[in-house]
Formats: structure tokens, C-alpha cells, sequence
């Protein structure tokens, strides 16, 4: 029986249909107006182009997707992932700064590449800690404090800045230490290192959602809360648990894009990522309401959202006014996903599949 | 007495936290900073606020129904660079206000019918109207434009001095505000409309059973929230005389916490817009204490409105939990 569902009706079942076929869509598209676009070359030893630079600008979007996907699958949402990538890269520039941020930078700290107050494993585990104590923060006022999820995160997203500029005390924070360069701007065989750490965390996650129980938990929480508990299951853990992953997995964004520009703006860095970060689980299929979900469609969502952003960059669109265009994509994806169009596309799709079916 | 006194508190309490609240941090402030006594850093308060708190009534309304408007400060980025844009071809401005504020209408109709016909959730659809109205607004003009009309400036600069208050005076922009809360406090009290909106905060399936106009108050609310960024946007621009995408940055945020300190559940079916008056009111407070000082940054104005929030929300869950029982 299964085998005879028609392919393009299982094709069109499938997560990853809608997301792939956007991303064919814009590839498509820059195939014909921009064909320069899939030139890669070779430049000091290592890949560069423009596909390598949606991997490599993709990827702290790529991580924050990960983490989001997994709340938004309890039912919940996170707002303050933008304001925890500032919370933990401020801990990472200050720790890394031998000087504080209201002390002038002195021209033998900028001359020096490898001076550092801190060393580097203190200064990577610091600012994963600040992402999860962030992440440990928000999962409370959720679960423990039963504060609905947008508002919770909302005052973290607000506060969060605050406190991001306190850590930097208001201060651009330019890092002048070369190995902390390494993980938004390294390669490793010619590929970004920020690609390996996304590949790592990915599997990470998938290895602990799909492998494990947890993933079932998490899926069972979204769905219906108060069942899931009356099955034996500690819905205030799993919830708990998704928030302080999410938090963990802004902190390795944060990471990743200190690391890439080289300085860290309180106010700037991380900006619209949690916007970006629910678009890309949109994007990817799973449903605002939670419930099942699926982490590699996601992670495509997210780079789908940085191919049409670079596209748009070749196509000489300033980046500002991007954001317009960046809407016209969410108008099409809510479209898509919305239970009318649906309705109409299996209208469609069923009527010619049977009429296909009755000619065979 | 204690009777009825014990249902008012209960009912209207968050909103009576936020007025005391707001008095305890006036006070706070008055008494730290001697000139925060003055009578005019008191109508500052609605100078410095005049767009948030056009803003914040419209998002009342909103977050009433159970929805969210994250679309506003895009709003308010749009009317200002396109007003300026317009003012700058030669535009007459008695044409161009009622143009932006159609415009705000369109744009609010448009994202409630997306919320109602395609059962989109608002989060969403509003989010890409945010990124919608900042793109057009950097389309319409890539740098700040500043606005030289004359009845602009007129209106900008002109001072109505307050009755009974010797030297103390707020501009023309900043009388919008109140006046609109004065109309929606009718809307939302006096008439069906306003009753509506109440009973599909509280329960959409009961209020749809019981036959009320479920989607088209949905619609007119979300159009009215259009209406309220488009205004806000107009006194922005009057204010600042120039228009920017880049402006109000953030400012959804600062109207949904507004919102929510002046006890408005983000639930839907509890508050109202007396609470947000209040609410803004406290986020201005913070932000003239901060400026009193002068040693601390602006990075404690979002700091104290976090906390804020958080509190609020503690005394909104606790007030929730009691009627419950």
C-alpha cells in the first residue's frame, strides 16, 4: 500500500520539500541573472565565492535555528536570542580586552596579536556559559515561573542589550587578538570553520533529539503539555532543557560572529536574529503551535534566508533595503504555508495525480 | 462598601499597580533630583512620549484582541520618510497627512486580513509588515531627509502654554496622544465595538458563537493599529523634522512593555489604555531620571524597563491566579 502512494504526492509529504523547492527556486534564478554567482575559486589556500559565503555568513543564523527549532517544537518561542549572541560576545571581548572598554586601547595592545587577558578555552567556555545561564534564565520564567514564552523571552530581549552594553560598558569593543579570529574567519581544508562547528552542533543535536528520547518529549510537549505530564513525563524539564540548549546555541553564534567582525557592538551584533531564527524554522515546516519538527530543514531555512540575502548583494539591492524584499519572501512562505493554499495546491496536485492514475 | 472595593481592585488591579508605580517612581525621582519637581519635566514626559504613546494605544487594542503588532516601528520609519520625501517634491502638507494616515490604514487592513482569511499567526504576518514598511522606508530614501516645510515647523515649534502652570508648555505634536486616548477610551467603553473586542480577547470561539463580528472587528482593529503608526509616524516627523528609515528602532518592544506594565495581559481580554498611559508614562520617568543623573548610561532606560516588565508580570500572574480561584 505504501509504495503505491504516487511520488510526487510523498515528495510533497516531505519536510524538506517546500524549503528545498524556495532554494532551487533562488538558485534558479541567480543561474539565469547572475552567473557569476556559482564561481568558486581558490584565493590563499582556501575556497572563496559566493556560495562559500552563504555557508560562512549562514552560519551563526544556521546555530540560532537549531536552538530555536527545538523551543519553538515545545509550543514556546524565543525573542532573546539576538540579545543572548551580545550577552556572550561582550563576555568573550572583555575577557579577551586587557584593558577596559573606558581605558583607551593603547597602541601596544593593537600592535600586539597575541596579547590576551584571558586565555582562549576560558574565554570560549565564559561565553558558553553566559549563553546557557541566559538560555537557564528564560527556561525558568517559562517553565518553572509559567510566564507564556513570548513575554518571558521579551524581557530578556529588552533587558538583554542593557546588559550586554553594561558588560562592554558602552563601548565598541574592537578584539585585536588573532587566534580568537579563528572561528568566524579560519578554514580548515579549504571550507569556513564556522561550517564545521555548525556540522558539529547539528549532528550534536541531532544525535540527542532523534537517537535519544528527548526528541520524542519534545514533540509530545508541543502537542498537548498537560498530557505529556499526566504520562509521567516532566514537560518542566524538557522545556527547560530546549530553552538552555537554544541559549547555548546563541552563545557559539555569538562566538562565531565576534569572532567574524572583529569587534563587538552591543547594540548591533545579533540584531533581527531572532526574527531571522523563527523565520528559518517557518521556513523549514515546523508549525508556531509546536509539535513535530525537523532540525535539517531548519538549517536549510536558514540558508535559505542568507542565499537570497547574498543574491540580492549581487544584485547590487543596498543592504537596507533589503529588508523589503526579505518581507516579499515571508508573504510568499506564509502563502505556501498557510491551510488555504494547501487546501488548493492538494486540489491541484490530487486531481491531476488521479487523472494520471487513471491513464496508467 | 469593601464589598464592591474588593472586585474593583481585583478587576482593575494591575492597572492601579502601574498608577502607583508610576507616582512611587515620579517621587523617587523628585526627591533624588530636586528640578524633577519642576511642574514642566512632568509634561516633558508627554513631549519626549508623544509617538510611543500613539503607538502603545493602538498596540492596546491589539494585544486586547490576543494578537501583537510588531509592524509599528517600521510604520513610523515609512510615514517619516515618505512624508519628508513627498514635502521635499513640494507636496502640500494638508495633502500628505491624510495620505500617510490612508496609507497607515491600507497597511494595518492589509496584514488583519492576511491574520483573519489565512489564518496566519499575527506574530508572523506582523514581523513581515516590520520588514516591509523599513525596506520601503529605506527605498523611499537611503539617508536622513530633513523636512523645511513651513506648517511643519509651525506645528513643531509652536508652545501651548498649560492653564493654571506659569513657564510650562508642551508642543502642538505632543496633544495628539491624549486626545486619541480620550477617543479609544470611549471606543473601548462605550461602544459595541469596544465590548467586541473584549469578548475575543476573553474566548474567539464564544465570542463567534455568540455572534459577534468576530473578523471584521479583528480587521478594524489591526486597521486601527495601522492608523495609530501612521499618526505616531506624522508626529515623529513633525517632532524630529526629518524622516529616516532608521527611526524608532526598537520601538514595538518599548510599546509592548509599555502595554504590559500598564497591565494589559499579553493573553488578550484583560486592560486598558488607562494602564498604557501609565505604562509610557513610567518609561519616560525612567528615561528623564536617567537624564537627570547624567552619569549613567542609556543603557539602564532598557534594563529598567525589562526589570519593569518582569515585576509586572509577576503581579499580573498573581492578580490572574486570584480571580481564577
Amino acid at each position: 500500500m505504501k509504495n503505491k502512494t504516487p511520488l510526487l504526492k510523498r515528495m510533497r509529504e516531505n519536510r524538506l520539500f517546500w524549503p528545498l523547492v524556495a532554494m532551487a527556486l533562488i538558485l534558479i534564478i541567480d543561474s539565469i541573472f547572475a552567473p557569476g554567482f556559482f564561481k568558486i575559486g581558490i584565493l590563499e589556500g582556501h575556497l572563496y565565492g559566493n556560495l562559500i559565503d552563504v555557508f560562512n555568513n549562514s552560519a551563526p543564523l544556521m546555530l540560532v535555528a537549531l536552538g530555536m527549532t527545538l523551543v519553538i517544537a515545545t509550543g514556546g518561542v524565543d525573542l532573546s536570542v539576538g540579545a543572548v549572541i551580545a550577552i556572550s560576545a561582550g563576555m568573550g571581548a572583555v575577557l579577551i580586552n586587557p584593558v577596559f572598554g573606558n581605558q583607551e586601547i593603547t597602541n601596544k595592545v593593537a600592535a600586539d596579536p597575541n596579547l590576551t587577558n584571558t586565555p582562549l578555552w576560558l574565554v570560549v567556555v565564559v561565553t558558553m556559559v553566559a549563553g546557557i545561564l541566559c538560555g537557564l534564565w528564560n527556561g525558568m520564567l517559562v517553565s518553572r515561573a509559567k510566564i507564556s514564552p513570548m513575554v518571558a523571552t521579551l524581557i530578556l530581549m529588552v533587558a538583554g542589550r542593557g546588559i550586554a552594553q553594561l558588560i562592554e560598558r558602552g563601548q565598541i569593543m574592537t578584539v585585536y587578538y588573532t587566534p580568537f579570529f579563528w572561528f568566524g574567519n579560519g578554514f580548515i581544508l579549504g571550507l569556513p570553520v564556522s561550517t564545521y562547528i555548525v556540522a558539529v552542533m547539528f549532528l550534536l543535536a541531532w544525535v540527542l533529539v532523534r537517537k535519544t528520547s528527548i526528541g520524542l518529549f519534545i514533540e509530545s510537549v508541543g502537542i498537548n503539555a498537560k498530557s505529556t505530564y499526566y504520562s509521567g513525563i516532566s514537560e518542566k524539564n524538557i522545556k527547560l532543557f530546549a530553552y538552555i540548549f537554544c541559549g547555548f546555541c546563541g552563545a557559539i553564534a555569538g562566538l562565531i560572529l565576534g569572532s567574524n567582525i572583529k569587534a563587538i557592538d552591543a547594540n548591533n551584533i545579533g540584531l533581527n536574529y531572532e526574527l531571522d531564527a523563527i523565520f528559518a524554522v517557518v521556513i523549514g515546516g515546523t508549525l508556531m503551535s509546536g509539535g513535530r519538527f525537523s532540525l535539517l530543514a531548519s538549517v536549510v531555512g536558514a540558508l535559505i534566508i542568507w542565499t537570497f540575502t547574498i543574491t540580492m548583494y549581487t544584485f547590487g539591492v543596498p543592504a537596507n533595503a533589503l529588508l523589503a524584499g526579505r518581507a516579499v519572501l515571508v508573504l510568499v512562505v506564509i502563502l505556501l504555508y498557510s491551510d488555504y493554499a494547501r487546501l488548493l495546491m492538494n486540489k491541484i496536485f490530487e486531481r491531476k495525480g488521479s487523472q494520471h492514475g487513471e491513464a496508467n | 462598601m469593601a464589598k464592591r472595593i474588593k472586585p474593583f481592585l481585583l478587576a482593575n488591579g494591575p492597572m492601579l499597580a502601574a498608577i502607583a508605580i508610576f507616582i512611587l517612581v515620579y517621587v523617587i525621582g523628585g526627591q533624588l533630583y530636586p528640578n524633577m519637581q519642576k511642574p514642566q519635566v512632568f509634561f516633558n514626559l508627554f513631549i519626549n512620549t508623544a509617538s510611543l504613546l500613539i503607538v502603545s494605544i493602538g498596540m492596546t487594542f491589539v494585544i486586547i484582541t490576543g494578537g501583537i503588532d510588531l509592524s509599528v516601528a517600521g510604520m513610523i520609519a515609512m510615514t517619516s520618510a515618505a512624508s519628508a520625501a513627498l514635502l521635499a517634491k513640494g507636496a502640500s502638507p494638508v495633502l500628505v497627512m491624510p495620505l500617510m494616515l490612508l496609507v497607515g490604514i491600507v497597511f494595518g487592513f492589509t496584514l488583519g486580513c492576511i491574520i483573519h482569511f489565512l489564518k496566519v499567526q499575527p506574530f508572523i504576518v506582523t514581523l513581515m509588515g516590520l520588514f516591509f514598511a523599513r525596506g520601503m522606508a529605506y527605498i523611499i530614501t537611503l539617508e536622513a531627509l530633513p523636512i523645511q516645510n513651513a506648517t511643519y515647523r509651525y506645528l513643531a515649534l509652536t508652545k501651548v502654554h498649560i492653564p493654571f502652570f506659569a513657564n510650562a508648555y508642551v508642543y502642538i505634536p505632543s496633544l495628539v496622544g491624549p486626545l486619541l486616548l480620550l477617543v479609544v477610551i470611549y471606543l473601548s467603553f462605550f461602544t459595541s465595538f469596544g465590548r467586541t473586542v473584549y469578548a475575543i480577547g476573553n474566548n474567539e470561539q464564544s465570542a463567534r458563537l455568540m455572534g459577534l463580528p468576530v473578523g471584521r472587528t479583528k480587521i478594524i482593529v489591526y486597521s486601527f493599529g495601522g492608523f495609530c503608526s501612521a499618526l505616531a509616524g506624522i508626529v515623529w516627523s513633525i517632532s524630529l523634522l526629518s524622516g529616516y528609515g532608521g527611526y524608532a528602532p526598537g520601538m514595538e518592544l518599548d510599546a509592548i512593555a509599555s502595554v504590559v506594565i500598564g497591565g494589559t495581559l499579553l493573553t488578550g481580554g484583560i486592560g486598558n489604555v488607562i494602564g498604557t498611559l501609565f505604562g509610557v508614562l513610567i518609561n519616560g520617568t525612567i528615561v528623564s531620571i536617567l537624564q537627570f543623573n547624567g552619569t549613567l548610561s542609556s543603557w539602564w532606560t532598557r534594563i529598567g524597563v525589562g526589570v519593569l516588565t518582569l515585576i509586572f508580570i509577576g503581579v499580573q500572574s498573581l492578580f490572574y491566579m486570584r480571580k481564577k480561584h
